[in-house]
């Protein structure tokens, strides 16, 4: 790697150190959902991925099985398979460094180097692995934090936990929902989901709404 | 092994295969258009499900209470462009103060 680009790695640590703070609300929220603290803290060691994470906690904390909570988060993890896409050019790494790009291939490692373009490919790789490194350390560090917290404090609706855990997941959503086909769908999957959960067994009311997706995914819009 | 621990290393397992997958794969064998496109849509019938379930299930109940008022909140903080750590905090103060005094 060439010179450090400082405007890099400033938007680097701050993107890692605000994106790291959400890992007590995941810490909080697995614990709540009846993960024990070494599982927590497992989950944001090795899968490594917030929304897939909170996918795994709050589909088995509902009452899903096993097979559920995988299948939703591995869903939700297909979009790190398609940055590692637009990455492995760039990064152009092999042998165990490109099992340490893998596993910090995340929304926020990829939108900073993508971000980085115009300052050229030593500023996207420096921002890639800067902000894989750092939300990877701050998460981690939260996650723990949350998830001691959360045990300390007993009853999760006591604290409000329960409706945090929506709450964090509609924020997750929200500025995916720019345009009225986006807000129809989101719609129209809620309306899906809550319509299944008195006849099916919990997880499969949520996994079901990818259906919604093929469906209007599957002509190109004009 | 507990259906926990599963979920934990099933989820890890598939979660880290599908990065390095990405990394590994030449660009050519995954450009269909398509799957792209849906694949942009499943994050969000997923959270938003994820959302709804949460917010008034309960097992195989849909049930209204203090959870509906705390992400009720949080859409208003949302619109507001509130930071994500004021979206998650209002809404569980809401949630809290109706379950505990409500």
């Amino acid at each position: 790697m060439s010179s450090v680009n400082r405007a890099t790695v400033t938007q680097s640590l701050s993107v890692s150190f605000t994106v790291g703070l959400y890992g007590t609300a995941f810490g909080a929220a697995a614990v709540a959902a009846g993960f024990s603290i070494l599982q927590t803290c497992l989950l944001s060691l090795l899968t490594f991925s917030g929304a897939s994470q909170f996918a795994v906690v709050g589909v088995m904390g509902a009452g899903g099985s096993a097979l559920s909570g995988i299948a939703t988060a591995s869903l939700l993890g297909i979009r790190n398979g398609l940055y590692g896409l637009r990455m492995a050019p760039v990064l152009q790494v092999k042998g165990f460094k490109r099992v340490v790009a893998a596993q910090i291939t995340i929304d926020e490692s990829t939108g900073v180097a993508i971000g980085q373009e115009e300052r050229g490919v030593d500023a996207m790789k420096q921002g890639f692995w800067f902000t894989g490194f750092g939300v990877y350390f701050f998460w981690n560090l939260f996650t723990l934090a949350g998830a001691l917290g959360a045990q300390a404090m007993g009853d999760p609706s006591a604290w409000g936990l329960d409706a945090a855990v929506p709450a964090a997941f509609l924020g997750l959503v929200w500025p995916r929902l720019h345009g009225k086909f986006e807000r129809t769908l989101a719609v129209s999957a809620v309306l899906l989901s809550l319509a299944l959960t008195p006849f099916v067994a919990a997880g499969i009311p949520i996994i079901a709404t990818t259906l919604l997706a093929v469906a209007f995914g599957w002509r190109a819009r004009q | 092994m507990t259906a926990l621990w599963i979920g934990v290393i099933g989820t890890s397992l598939i979660a880290f295969a599908l990065k390095y997958l990405g990394h590994s794969v030449p660009e050519k064998y995954l450009k269909n258009e398509r799957m792209l496109r849906i694949n942009t849509l499943i994050p969000i019938v997923l959270l938003s499900a994820l959302v709804a379930v949460q917010t008034v299930g309960d097992k195989s109940k849909l049930v209204i209470d203090q959870r509906l008022a705390g992400v009720a909140v949080a859409c208003i903080a949302l619109a507001l462009k509130s930071p994500y750590f004021v979206v998650v905090v209002s809404a569980a103060v809401t949630s809290a103060a109706i379950y505990n005094f409500g």
